[in-house]
């Protein structure tokens, strides 16, 4: 799928990460840039995390950019669907 | 259908906030609230369905109920709400501004569509239906009622008081004949009742003074929008050791007496009879005592 517009989700709250997409010409790859107060213990894992996503939603062409304070997963996971759904206009049940 | 749990209280969570949402279970609330209607921003709609979602999953709430408050499905939120906190069976949804038993019927019959697409049975999840209109208080015995999963009702003061053109006032005496009214529909129909949250975090005997007055007119717990006001009202809603002392030597009395074919019989030269032992069982399922 192709991302239609720059979206973001999430917050810079503690336990909280944000999340920025936005698409990229076809072709160019993706671009992914995670910071995190914790990313000599979990950077790994986090980037993991990322990458599956984009995988399930067959997103190839885009940076994304991630902000974390300590998420855990079922938060980061929530935040990278929010986002990249956003960004594919296919969010529901909410005001855009 | 309609256990007994306690719900001394239910603790307000927003739900589009992991920090809170990860933390609702250390603090001892009867029962934890996850909000997808007022507390969350009408753009954040679906970031905070996700997120409830996902960490209802994972988390560990301890012994607390769990419940998630959806938006009304005359808004474009509730039924994507339903579809997804419906497949995880939370404890209870509750549907805020109920106002009759059509509107029951009507989300109850969306909600087992969904249970049926999952292969869920109907009889799990539970539902608490907030009044929170004059509407609603006029309908509120048909609400309580008519459904066998509606396990416990609430009264919202706040919008309550705005569908009046009222002014929510410390002494609550705009809500106080809604208040009788929903607990006495309550009771009626043998559900839990809960009262509306004293919204001043700061204003400890106020919050104190509120809890004792919603316990002496019927109201199984509150509402609470902090942890901090969690103990408050666990001190008023615990019975003291006194009153489990009582209750327990009228029970074991009662089935002595009982045993023997004696129906009404004295303690210290005080009369107890069934309504007094139904009061001494209740205070002890309050406190979690089992009479040997």
């Amino acid at each position: 799928m192709k991302p239609k517009i720059a979206a973001q989700s999430g917050t810079f709250e503690s336990s909280d990460v944000i999340v920025l997409i936005e698409p990229l010409p076809e072709n160019s790859g993706r671009k992914i840039e995670i910071s995190s107060s914790v990313m000599h213990q979990f950077g790994a894992s986090f980037n993991r995390i990322v990458v599956e996503m984009l995988d399930q939603y067959e997103l190839t062409d885009i940076h994304l950019i991630a902000k974390d304070k300590g998420a855990l997963e079922p938060t980061i996971k929530a935040r990278l669907e929010t986002a990249i759904k956003r960004s594919l206009d296919l969010q529901e049940g909410t005001l855009k | 259908m309609k256990n007994f749990r306690n719900r001394r209280t239910m603790l307000y969570i927003p739900g589009n906030n992991p920090a809170m949402i990860q933390q609702g279970g250390v603090y001892g609330a009867d029962s934890i609230l996850l909000d997808l209607e007022d507390a969350v921003a009408l753009n954040q709609k679906d970031a905070a369905r996700a997120l409830v979602r996902n960490m209802i999953k994972v988390t560990n709430f301890y012994d607390a109920e769990v419940c998630v408050r959806v938006n009304h499905l005359s808004t474009p939120f509730g039924l994507a709400d339903l579809e997804e906190i419906v497949p995880l069976q939370p404890s209870a949804i509750r549907y805020p501004k109920t106002e009759s038993p059509e509107e029951v019927a009507d989300l109850l019959a969306i909600i087992e569509k969904i249970e049926d697409r999952h292969g869920l049975p109907h009889n799990r999840m539970t539902l608490h239906a907030m009044i929170e209109t004059a509407m609603g208080v006029q309908n509120v015995f048909n609400i309580a009622s008519k459904f066998s999963r509606v396990d416990a009702i609430t009264i919202g003061g706040q919008d309550l008081t705005a569908d009046m053109n009222i002014i929510y006032t410390s002494d609550g005496a705009g809500i106080d004949f809604a208040r009788k009214r929903i607990v006495m529909a309550a009771k009626a129909s043998h559900i839990d009742v809960i009262d509306t949250v004293f919204p001043d975090v700061n204003d400890e005997e106020g919050l104190r003074k509120e809890t004792e007055y919603a316990k002496k007119i019927g109201f199984t717990g509150k509402a609470v929008i902090n942890p901090r006001q969690i103990d408050i009202i666990h001190e008023v809603y615990t019975p003291t050791e006194e009153e489990i002392r009582k209750a327990y030597r009228i029970v074991k009395e009662f089935r002595a007496n009982s045993a023997a074919g004696i129906g009404v019989f004295a303690i210290e030269g005080k009369m107890i009879d069934a309504p007094i032992v139904a009061r001494a069982e209740y205070l002890l399922r309050l406190a979690k005592i089992t009479v040997s």
